[in-house]
C-alpha cells in the first residue's frame, strides 16, 4: 500500500519545484506555468487528504482551485499580453517601474 | 429691606455695564458726540442710583448692620462653595457716591477733552467697563467677587492707558502697570487661599467675624499677603513703579482711575478686612511704616520731575501713602476721609492738568509751560483750589483729612513709642506743599517758555465738572470736621470704628497739632514760592539728580529684574524654544525620513525578489510551526 | 500494486515538472506542463477521487494548457534569456531557500505515514462531489460563477485593441 506520505512527498517536490521556477526564470509565461505547478501540487494534497480523512470536502475544495484557477490564467494571460504588446520581450525584470 | 433688594442693587452695576455694551456693540453708528453722552448718562445713572440707596440704607435707622445682597450660587468646587453677593453697608455706599459720583464728572470732562479723538466708542466703552467693575469690587460680599472686580479693573487700566496703543511708550507702559499688578495679584491669591483654608469661606462678613479665633501665624500671613496685594494695585512701595509711566493714558484716565479710584482699591481693601487686619498689630506696623516710606519718597521725588502730570501721579502715590498709615494706625475712618477728598482735589488738579494739554497741544512738560495764569483763568483758579487742599491748607478738605491722619499717627507715636509714621508724615506734608507749589508756578506763572503760542480756555462741558470738584474740595472738609460733627466718620462707625485697636484710650493734642500742620503747609508754599519764583526751577546738583531719576529705584528694577528676565527670555526663545523643542520635532521628522529612505532599497521593482522574500518567509514561518 | 501506478505516475510529473521550470522555450515547457496534469490525473484515479481526475484534464489540460498555447503563439516570443542579467545573486538565494523549504516540507510530511483507510462507495464520484457542492457549498458555488463573468469581463476589456489614433504607440 502506498502510504500518504508518498503523494504528500510528490507533492512537496512539485510545490517546490514550482516556486523555484517563479523565482528563477525570467519569461512571464514560464513563470506563469510555474505557478500553475505549484496550484496543481497543492490539488495534489489537497486530494490526499480527502482520502485520509474520507471527506468530500478536500475534494470540493479542488474544484473550486480548478475554477478560480481558469479564471486566473484567462486575466493573467490578458495581462501578460496587454503589459508585453508594447515591448519585444516577455522579461518581467522588464516591469520594474515600481519602484522607490 | 424691601428698598435695598437685590434687583436694586444690582442696578447700580447694571447702568455701567450697559453703557460698556451699548457703546462696545454700537458705538460707532452714535457719531462724534453720543458714546460721550451715553457712557456719562450710565455713570450719572449710577450715581442717582447710590444715591437712592443711601437713603434707603440711611432709613433702616442707625441700628442696621451690613446688608448682604445674596445673588445666587456662583459655583462650587470640592470643599469650595462660592454664592455671589453683594454687600451694602456705609464702607461700600462711601466707595460707591465717590465712584460713581466723580467718576460721571470725569466723563462729562472727557467728552470735551476726547472731542477730536477717532475712537470714542471705544474709549467710552472702556470707561463705562472700568466703572462697572470698580463698582463691583467695592460692593463685593465675596472676596473671590471682589478679586473678580480687582481684576477687571487692572484690566482696564491696562486698555486705557494704552488706549492710544500705537505709541509705544503707552503700550509699554500699560504692560508695565498690568504685569506689576500682577506681582501684587500673586500675594493677594495667595492670602486668599490661605483664609479659605483657615476659615472655610470667602464670605466677607464670615471672615470678619472669624479673623480674631485664626491662629496668629496665619492671621499675620494673611493680612501681609493681602496687603503686598494691595501695594501692587495702590502703587506703595515697591510696585509703585507703574503709575507714573501709566500717565502715557488719556488724561481723563489718569484722573478716574489712577487717582480718585482704582488706586483707592488697596485702601478699600484693608478697610473691608478691617477685622482681620485690627487683630494684627505688626501687619498693621507693616502697613504704617511702607506707607509712611512711600509718602516721604514719593514726594520728594515730585519735587524733580519736569512732566507735570508725573508730578500728580508720584502725588498720588504720596497721598496714597498718608491712607496707609492711617489704615496702619488703627484709624481706617480717617484713611477713607482722605480717600474722599483726595479724590476730589486730585481729579481737580488731574483735570486742569488737561486742560492746559488741551490749550497747548499736549505740551506738558513744565519746563516748556508758563504765563497760563491769564489765558486760563479758570484752570489755573482750579489748579489752585486742588493744590491748596493737597497741601493742606485750611479751610480747604485736604486740610481736614490730612491733619486727621496727622493727628492718629501721632497717637501712635503716644501708644507705641514709635513716632516715625508722624515724623514722616509732617515731614511730606512739607514737601508737598513745596512741590505743588513748584508745580504751579512752573506751569501757570511768569512768562511763557516759548513764545508764539496762543491758548486758549477749555470749553465749558470741560469746566464745569472742574467747578463742581472745585467746590466740593473746597467744601469736603464738612464731611469729617469736628466743628460739622464728622457726619462721615460716624457714618462709617460701624464698619470702621473710629479708633480701634490699641489705640482706643489714647488722645492725641489735636489743637497743638493742628496748628503745626498749617505752619508746615503754609512754610512749604512759602519755600516753594521763594525758590521758584519767577519760573527759575534750580537743579539741586547731585542730590536734585539723585530726585529726578525716582531714587534710582526704577534703574534698579531694570538691572536686576528686566534685564535678567529678558536675557532668559531670549534664552528661551532661542535655544531652548527653536533649538531643542524644535530640533526635537523636527529630528523625530528627520528621523522618520532617513528611516523611510533606508527601507525604500528594499522596494527594487522586481517581482522575482518579492518572489524570493515570500518564500523565504514562508520557509521561517514552516519551520517555525514545526520546531514548536 | 498501487506502487506499481504510483511510481511511474510520480516519475513522469517530476520529470514534467522539471520540464516546466526549465525549458528554454516556452513551447516546450507548456508540453511538459500537459505531461505533469496528466501524471496527476492518473494519481487522482488511485486516490479515489474520479470526478477530480477528469475535471483536471478537461479544464487544465484541455482549456488552460490550450490557452496558454494560443498567447505563445500570438505573441510570438523569444526566449528572453539572453539579456543583460539585473539579478545576478537571486538563482543562488533562491535555490538555497528552496532546498531549505523541501527539506522542511519532507520533514513534516514523514508524520502522516499510515495506509488510507478503505473507501466507501461512491466516494469520489461525481455525485458525490456534486451533492457537497450543492448542499453544503452552494454559496461558494453561486460566486465561482461570479468570479468566472468577472473573469470573461476583465479579458474581454483587457484584450481590447485600442481605438485608432489614440496613446502613444
Amino acid at each position: 500500500m502506498v502510504p500518504a506520505t508518498a503523494y504528500l512527498a510528490l507533492s512537496a517536490v512539485l510545490f517546490t519545484l514550482g516556486a523555484a521556477g517563479v523565482l528563477v526564470r525570467r519569461n512571464a509565461l514560464i513563470v506563469f506555468m510555474s505557478v500553475e505547478l505549484m496550484l496543481n501540487a497543492v490539488n495534489l494534497a489537497f486530494v490526499t487528504f480527502a482520502r485520509q480523512h474520507l471527506s468530500i470536502d478536500g475534494q470540493v475544495i479542488v474544484f473550486f482551485v480548478l475554477v478560480v484557477a481558469a479564471v486566473e490564467v484567462v486575466v493573467g494571460l490578458a495581462l501578460i499580453g496587454e503589459i508585453f504588446r508594447s515591448r519585444e520581450t516577455v522579461d518581467i525584470d522588464d516591469v520594474d517601474l515600481l519602484r522607490g | 429691606m424691601e428698598a435695598l433688594a437685590p434687583a436694586r442693587v444690582v442696578l447700580l452695576l447694571a447702568w455701567p455695564l450697559a453703557g460698556w455694551l451699548a457703546n462696545g456693540l454700537l458705538g460707532r453708528r452714535l457719531g462724534r458726540l453720543g458714546p460721550g453722552l451715553v457712557g456719562s448718562a450710565a455713570v450719572g445713572a449710577s450715581f442717582l442710583t447710590a444715591s437712592w440707596l443711601l437713603a434707603a440704607y440711611r432709613a433702616l435707622g442707625p441700628e442696621a448692620g451690613p446688608v448682604p445682597v445674596p445673588l445666587g450660587p456662583w459655583f462650587g468646587a470640592g470643599d469650595l462653595v462660592v454664592d455671589a453677593g453683594l454687600l451694602v453697608d456705609p464702607l461700600s455706599l462711601t466707595m460707591a457716591l465717590v465712584v460713581s459720583g466723580v467718576g460721571f464728572l470725569i466723563h462729562v470732562y472727557a467728552i470735551g477733552y476726547m472731542a477730536g479723538d477717532a475712537h470714542p466708542a471705544r474709549f467710552f466703552a472702556y470707561l463705562n467697563l472700568f466703572v462697572f467693575a470698580m463698582l463691583l469690587l467695592v460692593t463685593a460680599g465675596n472676596l473671590l467677587v471682589l478679586f473678580v472686580g480687582w481684576e477687571l479693573v487692572g484690566v482696564c487700566s491696562y486698555l486705557l492707558i494704552g488706549f492710544w496703543f500705537d505709541r509705544p511708550a503707552a503700550a509699554t507702559a500699560g504692560r508695565k502697570a498690568f504685569v506689576t499688578n500682577r506681582v501684587g495679584d500673586a500675594a493677594f491669591l495667595l492670602g486668599l487661599f490661605l483664609l479659605f483654608t483657615a476659615v472655610g469661606s470667602l464670605d466677607i462678613l464670615t471672615v470678619g467675624e472669624a479673623a480674631a479665633a485664626l491662629p496668629a501665624g496665619v492671621r499675620l500671613a494673611a493680612a501681609l499677603l493681602l496687603f503686598a496685594g494691595a501695594t501692587g494695585k495702590s502703587a506703595q512701595l515697591p510696585l509703585h513703579v507703574w503709575l507714573p509711566d501709566a500717565m502715557e493714558g488719556p488724561t481723563p484716565v489718569s484722573a478716574l482711575i489712577h487717582a480718585a479710584t482704582m488706586v483707592t482699591a488697596g485702601v478699600f481693601l484693608i478697610a473691608r478686612l478691617g477685622g482681620l487686619f485690627l487683630a494684627v498689630p505688626e501687619a498693621m506696623a507693616v502697613v504704617a511704616a511702607v506707607g509712611a516710606l512711600t509718602a516721604f519718597f514719593a514726594a520728594t521725588v515730585a519735587l524733580r520731575q519736569h512732566d507735570l502730570k508725573r508730578v500728580l501721579a508720584y502725588s498720588t502715590i504720596s497721598q496714597l501713602g498718608y491712607m496707609f498709615v492711617a489704615m496702619g494706625a488703627f484709624a481706617p475712618a480717617a484713611g477713607l476721609f482722605h480717600l474722599v477728598t483726595h479724590a476730589f482735589f486730585k481729579a481737580l488738579l488731574f483735570l486742569a492738568a488737561g486742560s492746559v494739554m488741551h490749550a497747548t497741544h499736549d505740551v506738558i512738560d513744565v519746563r516748556r509751560l508758563g504765563g497760563l495764569a491769564r489765558p486760563l483763568r479758570w484752570t489755573a483758579a482750579g489748579f489752585a483750589v486742588g493744590g491748596l487742599a493737597l497741601a493742606g491748607v485750611p479751610p480747604f478738605a485736604g486740610f481736614f483729612s490730612k491733619d486727621l491722619i496727622l493727628e492718629h499717627a501721632f497717637a501712635l507715636g503716644m501708644a507705641t513709642g514709635n513716632y516715625v509714621p508722624y515724623l514722616l508724615g509732617l515731614l511730606t506734608a512739607f514737601v508737598t506743599a513745596v512741590y505743588i507749589t513748584r508745580a504751579a508756578l512752573l506751569t501757570f506763572a511768569g512768562q511763557p517758555a516759548e513764545p508764539g503760542a496762543h491758548p486758549h480756555e477749555a470749553p465749558p462741558v470741560m469746566l464745569w465738572p472742574m467747578v463742581l470738584l472745585a467746590v466740593l474740595s473746597a467744601s469736603g472738609g464738612l464731611l469729617g470736621a469736628r466743628a460739622a460733627g464728622e457726619p462721615l466718620l460716624h457714618f462709617l462707625e460701624p464698619v470702621l470704628p473710629h479708633l480701634g485697636g490699641p489705640l482706643a484710650e489714647v488722645h492725641a493734642p489735636a489743637g497743638p497739632l493742628m496748628a503745626l500742620s498749617v505752619a508746615t503747609a503754609l512754610a512749604g508754599i512759602a519755600l516753594g514760592w521763594t525758590v521758584h519764583r519767577g519760573r527759575r526751577d534750580p537743579a539741586g546738583g547731585a542730590f536734585g539728580v539723585f530726585l529726578e531719576r525716582r531714587w534710582y529705584i526704577d534703574a534698579l528694577y531694570e538691572v536686576a529684574l528686566l534685564r535678567p528676565a529678558r536675557a532668559l527670555g531670549r534664552w528661551l526663545a532661542g535655544p531652548v524654544d527653536l533649538g531643542a523643542i524644535d530640533g526635537l520635532v523636527n529630528g523625530v521628522g528627520r528621523a522618520a525620513m532617513r528611516l523611510g529612505a533606508g527601507v525604500r532599497r528594499w522596494q527594487t521593482g522586481y517581482a522575482r525578489q518579492y518572489a524570493l522574500g515570500v518564500l523565504v518567509g514562508g520557509v521561517l514561518i514552516l519551520v517555525f510551526w514545526m520546531l514548536r | 500494486m498501487e506502487w506499481a501506478v504510483f511510481l511511474p505516475a510520480a516519475a513522469l510529473a517530476v520529470a514534467g515538472g522539471v520540464g516546466v521550470v526549465a525549458a528554454r522555450q516556452p513551447v516546450h515547457s507548456a508540453i511538459a506542463l500537459l505531461i505533469v496534469l496528466a501524471a496527476l490525473a492518473v494519481t487522482y484515479l488511485v486516490l479515489a477521487a474520479q470526478f477530480v481526475a477528469v475535471l483536471q484534464v478537461i479544464i487544465y489540460a484541455g482549456a488552460i494548457v490550450v490557452l496558454f498555447l494560443f498567447v505563445i503563439m500570438l505573441l510570438n516570443v523569444r526566449s528572453g534569456e539572453d539579456l543583460p542579467v539585473k539579478l545576478p545573486r537571486q538563482a543562488a538565494v533562491a535555490a538555497v531557500a528552496a532546498g531549505v523549504y523541501l527539506t522542511a516540507l519532507l520533514v513534516a510530511v514523514l508524520g502522516a505515514a499510515r495506509p488510507f483507510p478503505p473507501a466507501p462507495d461512491g466516494f469520489g464520484t461525481a455525485q458525490a462531489v456534486g451533492a457537497a457542492l450543492l448542499a453544503d457549498y452552494l454559496l461558494p458555488f453561486e460566486l465561482a460563477a461570479v468570479i468566472m463573468l468577472v473573469g470573461i469581463v476583465a479579458a474581454v476589456l483587457l484584450g481590447r485593441r485600442p481605438p485608432a489614433g489614440r496613446g502613444d504607440r
